[in-house]
């Protein structure tokens, strides 16, 4: 009676052993790699928007500071959008008739709001408040990477979890002194670490048992 | 060339493992000849028919169950388990046959278990997949069921190692993944058999590919031996292991009626218990259905029983150590609680409990009923029905009424629970079913090897 | 009541499907299926969110969940945020900013009386009421009807448009509508014309209708209340001749006797009350003084549940004692006759202590209560020298008292005559609510033209030619008075949803400047106030032209509206006499007493739907009634002994047990010739030989979650006996119908759960409670605690305090967005509060001792759930809350069984609503809605704490003591719940956990409870204790 299968069959069998284990393997780091890639959290992808704003022109070139549109982000959990008031406060005179403005021109005749869209995105279970970081040292560069290079806006941080925690575990790594908060060119000093501790302390910032429960996040 | 063997028929004691007549060629045939007989038997089309059907009530319920969520079930505040995890205890119990007979019984070097162990692991892999269906089946959000898992994630969180449930994932998946091993390695042999013998091409192919190039040489037969024994040493501690990781469950909460130090001793007790009961279930219909008295003899229909009637009463001084701590520690809660559990609304359930798993089986002590093959098969199955109530018991009556009594409730079952619960037995069924249809379910190679054995003894 | 009231009800729907215009014949059943009828037989035991099946939502939904949930294999994980899209304000109002919640201060009216209120807005959405600190009527408090009345606001079943016999009409259309009528009534003087309104006190309403009146002189207003008694009023006037207002000063009481009265928790001072009465049963610091409180009452009420010697009578009888006590008071001029049914040792003893307290004791009278027994309690105060120091008395506050059911029957006759062209229903529902006996529906139809303005399109509004929608009082600009007499303007949190109008914009209707919004009319009545000094005016003209504003009436404007008051509004003490001569009226009025045997029934307001307004309000329906604790149904209240009696009894089902479902039987009612079914409910300690039914159920037309709810008490009762009447007659029907009850096991069990002792025990034994546990936070362990630098969060609650009003489940609820279940899945035991009120009893099963015990998340520090989660879904925050992150539960429900206190919350089914769209802006924004198969349960209202310290931290400093108050906390009116940080040793939480009472639940168990109760004491007068 023939041979049902052909020599070459063993060697197959043989390899076919590790081939499972590498192919599992490399789909887990697929899937790990999926997870953290842009095309899930959208880090670096500009987003459209209906009005052409440039952060790059605004914040980096004229130096506008952040607060002066995003009003509330000192005192409350939202750093607010800027009405389309502020807008016009400018561009009634500068740019009056441009056509890169008309949108924001006609929200101001109809009183329709303009809509933006979201760049920094957290879920809904995820209670953020920039009032408490912007006060304890955390700069708006350091979660929001180089805005006043930025044409149109995107994210440079995953905002995952896992990020959050980096800092929420080693606040000393990020902290800056007061006056250097909507500073978009800060650099940590190379003494940065001790520098950290030391604010850490100055501001009473809650040690990472503090930071890392659960309910200061969730609820 | 091989004469016959001399066994004395009449006392089962001493009756052989294996009828005498038996040569290698006619084991190999008549056992294959099951599988790879042309036309498929009437009675296995309708068994298959009637238990493929259950599985689809299976589907449909775990359908709704997904759409609509666990409220569908029984379940509520205080009793927020219920029959899932009733069932997964119960499944996983009788899951631990197999593993014993074919690992500890071969440690122990219990000739009697070769017939009856392949299709005991067969059993054994079947009841584990429908118990491992319930932890994930009972999750109010089963599609985050991986979260259980500890695997690098973006929310730089891993799972709480101090609760029994992470425990169950892993000492459920290692058996699971151990015992199914050690079914595939000793079904090596037979699927090179099975290769040889297939008619057909297609069969040639899948029993070839499957044999993975067996050859039956002498080395074949040194490694096979070597990685055999070594599984079976590793499935050992398992057997006991995974009981034991189930009752933590169990035991490491504060509710009286759980939190008891006597758990995994008598729920691995339990757990043979149910498992022998559940061969012994198969076992009989089998062997007349398949005719295969001659490989399944009264020997083992004895032995069996007799495991049972011992860990039955390992189970049975369970319970009483139960009741006499409670009373003994003179803890408010738990003598409550034991009260409540007899007296209770669900009296009647403990002391059914307490007629299937502890009188009944006594029966066993008389050696004319262990000889009964019906007698048998009947008390093995008033026994399984006893375990699953016993699981009932201490779930549902430990909950239902603990310590503040302005939260007792009670807990009554759902057509869903009921549709779960029977859909799985349909799965192990249709399983089986196919399992006995497709491979030999007694190992051909083993039952040589006794012949040969036997043989040299004779000599 | 039909019992199987889930029967679709074809004829009807046959009938509608007739009726209906526009719609020739119905093509398929999902037409059929949005008929009204189809759609109460599906909404009246599920609340909307629960039928997955039955709305088109619902089966969408199923769909996709179907493929979330079958596409199981977890790739949830991997899928990108959808894009969201930011509308930013054009022009972004002044004192907003995003993200930080607007509180603005307003006042809620109930029956006619007002009690001031902060609601907490969200970028304009009134999502919270609190109370206000600064309103004598709230004092920081709010009660239930109050905490729910957000719920109602965005209830999507309220009125949503003008309609003529059901027809979409305009605002305008409406008034050119009632133009030509009203020209003909003006030369009639208004004979045809009938204002009929609730209690009104607000002083605009009020000079509205005075106007009105004077233009229309034949013209009638009546007021009627379904729910508040008129014993008051006509006693004040049996008495003193003249009504008067009476106001009581528990705070300066000792001894108090309460005839029926249920000051703890009904009527519009019950806050104020319940403050000064509890302030003087505080056993802190050491002080070892108590008042002592008497209770005779009919049905169990908290404040009997509170009393020191409780006397269970029938309501009848009530009047005979007060009559035996007044004698031993030494009231003059009373028939010696009748021999009281109470045993003469009690009143003597009563009468003893009384005497022993002249001016510092208080005889109170229930409002339900005849105007004889009133008429007592004002004789017992003056014998016992009370007036003017415990016992007060003011100018009525409402704008016109009147006796409503006289009136109520002169309207009705007045129908029947068909002199009545134009009648116009003002906030009132008589057709549901009018006693049986006066068939008011029937003789309204003889109106020429029907007007109604109400929330809801309800039973009359059916009856009504238009309906008018109006507008909630976070939706409106109004002023009210509270009980002693200080006004509220009532300013709008938000515009009205469904074009509501006010009952001052309907009144302006019928005048000759029809187009007024209330926000003028208000403003302008205001203006005319200068000249008498704030307030004062009761006969002021609303202003008819406009003066322009001058500053000082700004000033005093945003003053009253930041204060949530008119300053120095209060009524003025007035000084009464009593009439000599009363005393033989009443004995005219005393009826002999009843035969023993003879059955009384007694009809009560409802503890939560109130008198039917609130029957669409989700949150009250569920929410467990005091002593009964009934969930969405009424039922009839008999003792023990009356129901061995005629033999009637429940018993739990399998389903839900004691703790969800309960088989009642059910009896058929018969009082003086109309009949109802009702299922019978054992309330231990409720009067032998009476039972007692509460109205505000068993409506026909209150919306998906109100309608056909329990049975209506108002078919059988009468404009004769409107509060309790014998001659009843009660047959078992054999049916049987399932109640929802949140507790039905009272017994303790012999368990050491709530040690409790009198006031002499413990001035002996002050530590009884602690037993081998002196701090349930040191007991033995065998590991190291966990270490609290910074804050340690703990709650101490004091039994002896709690009165069981409930207000703080509701807050709760209203605060952590706490869905609602419906009746099928209570009777599952499925509720979903995080805060219950567990109630057990003690002594003898007539007439036990009632204690409550609020339990919530105790925090353990050693908590059993924590370890058993599987996904550290719950875990210990390092301040030792026990946190629970619902994002990472999969719902295991093993921390629900490990926890001994049974406090955790699952989401069995999709509980929450995420498809009506007007209940998502009810929503608070600061604590995630769950989904379904996560656990819940609560957090100390973690959501306020990070609120606080985030401010602190702010500010480089730690949070203050009092800083933080939990929902539950903040409403207490008995200040009950005390939150905050235990590490200092100056908290006040701190200084109660060093109280000798404190004790910790179950704390033999190690848990360590953060949670500790402060374990209550009764002062009973050593001649009646019993040995």
């Amino acid at each position: 009676m023939s041979q049902i299968f052909h020599r070459s069959t063993n060697t197959l069998s043989k390899l076919s052993i590790f081939g499972a284990l590498f192919v599992l393997a490399s789909l887990a780091w697929l899937i790990a790699g999926l997870n953290r890639s842009s095309y899930i959290t959208q880090v670096w992808v500009a987003r459209e928007q209906p009005v052409q704003f440039s952060h790059k022109h605004h914040a980096g070139d004229d130096g506008i500071d952040c607060r002066y549109c995003h009003t509330s982000v000192e005192d409350s959990s939202f750093a607010g959008i800027p009405p389309t008031k502020t807008c016009m406060n400018c561009h009634s005179q500068i740019f009056a008739d441009s056509a890169y403005l008309e949108p924001v021109r006609e929200s101001w005749r109809t009183g329709k709001p303009l809509q933006w869209t979201r760049v920094h995105n957290l879920p809904d279970f995820v209670y953020f408040n920039h009032s408490i970081h912007v006060n304890k040292g955390v700069g708006c560069a350091t979660c929001h990477g180089r805005v006043d290079r930025m044409p149109l806006t995107w994210q440079t941080a995953s905002l995952q979890m896992e990020w959050c925690l980096e800092c929420h575990r080693h606040p000393e790594r990020y902290l800056r002194r007061r006056d250097q908060i909507f500073n978009m060119a800060w650099e940590p000093p190379p003494n940065q670490i001790e520098e950290g501790w030391r604010l850490a302390g100055e501001y009473k910032i809650l040690d990472p048992a503090h930071l890392t429960s659960c309910d200061t996040c969730h609820r | 060339m091989h004469e016959r063997l001399r066994g004395t028929v009449n006392s089962s004691e001493q009756s052989p493992v294996i009828e005498p007549g038996y040569t290698f060629a006619s084991v190999t045939d008549q056992i294959s000849a099951i599988v790879l007989r042309r036309g498929t038997p009437l009675g296995w089309i309708v068994g298959f028919t009637v238990s493929f059907t259950v599985v689809m009530v299976l589907l449909f319920a775990i359908a709704y169950l997904f759409t609509v969520g666990v409220g569908i079930w029984g379940i509520n505040i205080p009793v927020a388990w219920g029959f899932a995890i009733i069932n997964f205890v119960w499944w996983i119990g009788i899951g631990h046959a197999g593993t014993l007979i074919s690992a500890i019984l071969l440690l122990l070097n219990q000739k009697w278990r070769t017939s009856i162990n392949r299709f005991a692991e067969a059993m054994t892999l079947f009841a584990v997949a429908c118990a491992a269906m319930f932890p994930l089946l009972h999750l109010g959000r089963p599609w985050y069921f991986y979260w259980l898992f500890p695997y690098p994630n973006t929310m730089g969180i891993q799972p709480q190692f101090r609760s029994p449930l992470v425990w169950d994932v892993f000492a459920v998946s290692t058996y699971f993944t151990v015992s199914l091993l050690f079914w595939f390695v000793g079904l090596i042999p037979d699927l090179a058999t099975l290769r040889d013998r297939a008619p057909r091409r297609a069969g040639q192919i899948i029993y070839g590919i499957l044999a993975m190039g067996w050859r039956g040489s002498a080395r074949h037969w040194q490694r096979y031996e070597v990685a055999y024994l070594l599984l079976a040493g590793l499935a050992t501690p398992l057997v006991v292991s995974v009981h034991t990781v189930v009752s933590f469950d169990f035991a490491i909460s504060i509710l009286p009626g759980w939190h008891t130090t006597i758990f995994p001793p008598y729920f691995v007790a339990g757990a043979i218990y149910s498992g022998f009961a559940m061969v012994l279930v198969l076992a009989i219909p089998l062997r007349k259905f398949y005719g295969l008295e001659g490989f399944i003899t009264m020997r083992h229909i004895v032995n069996m029983a007799k495991v049972m009637l011992a860990t039955g009463l390992i189970v049975a001084y369970g319970y009483m150590m139960e009741v006499f701590m409670a009373w003994y520690s003179g803890d408010t809660f738990e003598w409550a609680m034991t009260k409540n559990r007899m007296f209770g609304p669900y009296g009647p359930w403990y002391w059914a409990l307490i007629v299937c798993n502890i009188l009944t089986p006594q029966m066993l002590w008389i050696k004319k009923i262990r000889e009964r093959v019906a007698a048998v098969f009947v008390i093995s199955i008033v026994v399984l029905t006893g375990m699953w109530l016993e699981r009932y018991v201490i779930v549902i009556t430990s909950l239902h009424r603990d310590f503040l009594p302005s939260s007792w409730g009670m807990y009554s079952a759902t057509v869903w629970d009921w549709a779960t619960f029977i859909g799985t037995i349909g799965l192990f069924l249709a399983l089986l079913f196919l399992f006995i249809r497709f491979l030999p379910m007694i190992s051909i190679a083993e039952v040589r090897a006794l012949l040969t054995e036997t043989e040299g003894k004779e000599s | 009541m039909s019992i199987n009231h889930n029967r679709l009800d074809l004829a009807s729907l046959r009938a509608r499907l007739g009726s209906s215009r526009g719609k020739e014949y119905w093509r398929s059943l999902e037409e059929l299926a949005d008929t009204q009828e189809f759609q109460e037989f599906l909404h009246r035991e599920f609340p909307k969110q629960i039928c997955e099946w039955n709305d088109p939502v619902g089966r969408r939904r199923f769909l996709k969940l179907m493929g979330a949930s079958l596409a199981l294999a977890g790739l949830n994980a991997c899928s990108r945020a959808p894009a969201e899209a930011i509308f930013p304000y054009v022009r972004q109002p002044e004192e907003l900013a995003l993200g930080k919640p607007l509180f603005f201060a307003t006042a809620m009216e109930l029956s006619g009386v007002g009690a001031g209120v902060l609601v907490e807005s969200h970028e304009g959405r009134p999502t919270k009421i609190e109370g206000n600190p600064d309103h004598p009527a709230s004092l920081g408090a709010t009660d239930l009807f109050a905490q729910a009345s957000v719920l109602t606001l965005y209830d999507p079943d309220r009125a949503p448009a003008v309609t003529n016999i059901g027809d979409i009409r305009s605002w305008s259309a409406f008034l050119g509508a009632i133009r030509s009528l009203l020209q003909a009534q003006r030369a009639l003087k208004g004979a045809g014309v009938r204002i009929l309104t609730g209690a009104v006190t607000s002083p605009t309403l009020g000079s509205q209708l005075a106007e009105l009146l004077k233009q229309m002189p034949s013209a009638r207003w009546i007021q009627y209340e379904p729910a508040s008694g008129d014993g008051a009023r006509a006693g004040a006037l049996l008495a003193f001749g003249t009504p008067v207002n009476t106001i009581y000063h528990f705070d300066k009481a000792d001894v108090v006797l309460s005839l029926d009265s249920d000051f703890l928790t009904c009527g519009p001072a019950s806050l104020h009350y319940t403050r000064d009465f509890i302030a003087r049963r505080r056993l802190e610091e050491g002080k070892t003084e108590m008042n002592r409180l008497y209770v005779v009452e009919s049905t169990p009420s908290n404040t009997g549940s509170k009393a020191d010697h409780r006397l269970p009578l029938r309501p009848r009888e009530i009047g005979s004692l007060a009559r035996a006590l007044a004698r031993h008071l030494g009231v003059p001029a009373l028939s010696a006759a009748e021999g009281s049914v109470a045993p003469e040792k009690w009143i003597a003893a009563v009468a003893r202590d009384l005497q022993q307290h002249r001016g510092s004791s208080i005889v109170i009278a229930g409002d339900y209560q005849t105007p004889e027994v009133h008429a007592l309690a004002h004789a017992m105060n003056h014998a016992l020298s009370n007036v003017g120091k415990t016992v007060t008395y003011t100018d009525p506050v409402e704008a016109e008292p009147a006796d409503p059911v006289e009136s109520l029957r002169r309207l009705v006759k007045d129908m029947e005559a068909g002199q009545v062209d134009l009648l116009v229903i003002i906030g009132a529902n008589p057709v549901y609510s009018a006693p049986a006996d006066l068939n008011f529906a029937a003789s309204m139809s003889k109106v020429g033209l029907r007007v109604h303005l109400s929330l809801y399109y309800d039973e009359t509004s059916e009856l009504c030619h238009w309906h008018i929608p109006q507008a909630h009082f976070l939706e409106s600009w109004s002023d009210v008075r509270a009980y002693d007499g200080t006004i509220s303007i009532v300013q709008p949190l938000i515009a009205p949803l469904y074009h509501g109008k006010t009952a001052h914009e309907l009144l302006a209707a019928f005048t000759d400047q029809p187009e007024r919004t209330s926000y003028e009319i208000v403003r302008d009545y205001w203006k005319t106030q200068k000249a008498g000094g704030w307030g004062a005016g009761q006969t002021a003209v609303a202003g008819t032209q406009s003066k322009p504003d001058s500053p000082e009436f700004d000033k005093f404007w945003r003053k009253a509206l930041h204060d949530g008051f008119v300053p120095n509004t209060a009524s003025p003490q007035r000084s009464v006499s009593l009439r000599t001569d009363w005393t033989s009226e009443s004995v005219k009025r005393s009826s002999g007493p009843l035969p023993s045997g003879e059955l009384e029934i007694v009809f009560r307001p409802d503890p939560t739907v109130y008198d039917g307004r609130f029957a669409n309000n989700g949150w009250l329906q569920e929410l467990p009634k005091p002593l009964t604790k009934l969930t969405w149904d009424n039922a009839a209240l008999v003792s023990p002994a009356t129901a061995q009696r005629l033999g009637l009894s429940h018993e739990i089902a399998w389903r839900g047990g004691e703790h969800g479902q309960v088989l009642a039987d059910v009896v058929e009612l018969q009082f003086q010739g109309r009949k109802v079914l009702a299922p019978v409910w054992i309330a231990p300690g409720h009067a032998d030989d009476c039972i007692t039914v509460h109205l505000g159920y068993g409506r026909k037309r209150a919306g998906r979650v109100g309608t056909g709810a329990g049975f209506s008490a108002n078919t059988i009762r009468t404009s004769d006996s409107l509060w309790f009447g014998s001659g009843l007659s009660v047959t078992k029907t054999g049916g049987r119908y399932p109640l929802a009850c949140a507790q039905y096991h009272h017994n303790i069990e012999g368990r050491n759960l709530l040690p409790s002792n009198t006031l002499n025990g413990y001035k002996k034994d002050p530590k009884f409670a602690q037993q081998e546990f002196p701090d349930p936070l040191k007991t033995p362990s065998l590991y190291p605690g966990f270490q609290y630098k910074d804050y340690a969060w703990g709650m101490a609650i004091d039994l002896n305090s709690c009165v069981g009003c409930n207000a703080c489940v509701i807050a709760c609820q209203s605060e952590n967005n706490i869905p609602i279940v419906g009746k099928e899945q209570v009777m599952r035991g499925r509720e979903m509060h995080w805060l219950r009120i567990d109630q057990y009893h003690k002594g003898e099963i007539d007439n036990p001792e009632v204690y409550y015990q609020p339990v919530l998340c105790q925090h353990c520090e050693h908590a059993p759930c924590e370890i058993v989660c599987p996904v550290q879904a719950t875990t210990h925050s390092a301040e030792g809350l026990n946190t629970m992150v619902y994002n990472r539960c999969v719902g295991t429900r093993y921390c629900s069984n490990n926890c001994p206190y049974k406090v955790r919350r699952f989401n069995f089914l999709q509980f929450a609503d995420w498809e009506t769209a007007s209940l998502k802006l009810l929503t608070n924004p600061e604590v995630s809605v769950r989904s379904r198969g996560v656990m819940e349960k609560c957090t100390y209202c973690v959501q306020r704490i990070s609120h606080a310290k985030i401010n602190a931290e702010r500010e480089n400093r730690p949070v203050r003591d009092g800083e933080v108050l939990t929902a539950c906390q903040a409403v207490c009116p008995a200040q009950a719940i005390v939150f905050g940080n235990i590490n200092d040793p100056d908290s006040r939480v701190a200084k109660l956990k060093k109280e000798p009472r404190n004790y910790g639940l179950l704390a033999e168990l190690n848990t360590r409870p953060r949670t500790t109760y402060l374990a209550a004491v009764r002062n009973p007068n050593p001649e009646l204790e019993k040995t």
